[in-house]
């Protein structure tokens, strides 16, 4: 069990039965008055967000996550198919537990799925990964009203902004972070 | 002038939310050899400044270390800086006379100005007059209700942390003064309305910087109150600490006096427009 003194950003706790992450964590004292820990969480399952201010001497349940390693297979009408590498079960996420992370999915990618009681609740991304433009309009010099980037589509149909010298076939490195072009790959 | 007090003691003030850090076994005194008790480190300077007071000093000031279990977070550390200061033949208005001095010219050396930019936008000008503002006005302005002498502390803590002081006006330094008479501490009560203590605090870019009161120098009272307070944290389970002898028994000789107690780090972070204390420290704890 947690205590109060160990609430913080970041830390999983169960409310209700449902895990939810701490996304703001202030601690208060007001003069001479007792300790008092205000939240903002996020349930981790529905996104909803709410703000819950806690005492000393109020107790937590951990969340009981598990990661697992697991490796992208394909995707169809149904969701996204992975498979643990080490057991061979296979989980599914659908298009909306995956979210922005399906712009950047490719095959055999390695990728780690937060589960909570089984079901798969979070996808976590390598940091980087490599795609190939499938799409690009040559950039037209001169054209620096758009500030010298173009619009290009990748292999997994996600568009994106690069450099007017970004041609079709090139491999580019993407932070999936952020979303954003980083380098070209030489190959 | 500017004194020493010893930050190891062998009782603390019993405040219910204040945790002092036990040092078991550390003290021996020479009256019972082959005792040993507990000593702690001094939460605050007051007991120690208010016997120098009782001793005859008159205008004293201290600048030290002060030590709080379990308080961590954006503007707390377990070890903190704390400026306190005490007045003979003064009250708790004198002290507010004193912060509208203090600022200014801690903001003159600090920003070569009176005008201190505040982190979340916006800015405040420490020049005086500050606002002041009663409890229960304040209590009924922002959260709809007004505390009185003895008001839940439960209520009044939530309230104050999620109603009031975010809604505080921070254009200028604010004093929050005249607390409910349950919540004085070591204050002494109005004169004329033993309903309210004689307790201000200054806050600036919505932080608590300072906490001060006309002091309450009847040693019965006062142990009487330390008392209720030992009482409360037995309830809640806290450690126990020894009564106060030394203090209460100086506690009659010490005069009319007021003492303010300021946050020193947090006072660098007002003046320096940063959000975490951690900012302003030189080395903290994980």
């Amino acid at each position: 069990m947690y205590e109060s003194s160990d609430l913080r950003k970041g830390l999983k706790i169960l409310i209700d039965g449902e895990p939810y992450i701490i996304t703001e964590f202030q601690f208060s004292k007001p003069g001479k008055g007792q300790a008092l820990y205000r939240c903002k969480l996020k349930n981790m399952i529905t996104g909803y967000t709410m703000d819950r201010t806690y005492r000393s001497g109020d107790k937590f349940e951990p969340a009981g996550l598990e990661e697992s390693h697991m490796q992208y297979l394909y995707n169809d009408a149904e969701g996204y198919h992975f498979m643990d590498t080490k057991t061979y079960d296979q989980v599914m996420l659908t298009a909306e537990q995956i979210g922005e992370a399906k712009n950047f999915l490719k095959d055999n990618m390695e990728v780690d799925i937060l589960f909570f009681e089984n079901t798969p609740i979070d996808i976590t991304l390598p940091i980087f990964v490599e795609l190939e433009v499938t799409k690009a309009d040559p950039g037209v010099k001169g054209d620096t009203a758009t500030g010298a980037t173009k619009p290009v589509t990748l292999e997994t149909g996600h568009k994106i902004n690069v450099p007017l010298f970004i041609e079709e076939g090139e491999i580019l490195k993407i932070d999936t972070r952020t979303g954003e072009y980083v380098e070209r790959v030489k190959k | 002038m500017e004194v020493e007090t010893p930050a190891l003691v062998g009782a603390p003030a019993p405040e219910p939310s204040i945790e002092t850090f036990r040092i078991p076994s550390a003290g021996f005194s020479a009256s019972t050899p082959g005792k040993r008790h507990d000593l702690f480190l001094a939460p605050s300077p007051e007991l120690a400044m208010k016997r120098l007071l009782a001793q005859g000093m008159d205008r004293i000031f201290q600048i030290t270390h002060v030590f709080r279990k379990e308080e961590r977070g954006g503007l707390h550390l377990p070890e903190f800086t704390m400026l306190e200061w005490y007045r003979v033949g003064c009250d708790y208005l004198a002290l507010m006379d004193d912060c509208e001095s203090l600022l200014p010219a801690a903001a003159m050396v600090v920003r070569d100005d009176f005008v201190v930019p505040l982190p979340g936008g916006g800015a405040c000008s420490v020049e005086p007059p500050f606002h002041r503002l009663a409890v229960n006005e304040a209590f009924e302005r922002y959260a709809g209700w007004v505390p009185g002498p003895c008001p839940d502390p439960d209520r009044f803590d939530m309230d104050m942390v999620e109603k009031v002081e975010p809604n505080l006006p921070v254009d200028r330094p604010l004093f929050l003064m005249d607390y409910p008479a349950s919540m004085a501490s070591l204050a002494r009560l109005k004169p004329n309305n033993p309903e309210v203590a004689e307790r201000v605090e200054l806050y600036a870019g919505g932080m608590e910087l300072a906490n001060g009161f006309s002091e309450l120098n009847d040693p019965e009272e006062q142990a009487r109150r330390f008392r209720t307070d030992m009482e409360r944290r037995r309830e809640l389970g806290l450690q126990a600490y020894p009564m106060p002898e030394d203090f209460l028994r100086d506690l009659s000789r010490m005069p009319p006096a007021a003492g303010m107690a300021m946050g020193i780090d947090r006072l660098m972070m007002f003046l320096l427009g940063v959000r975490d204390i951690g900012e302003v420290v030189a080395l903290i704890p994980d």
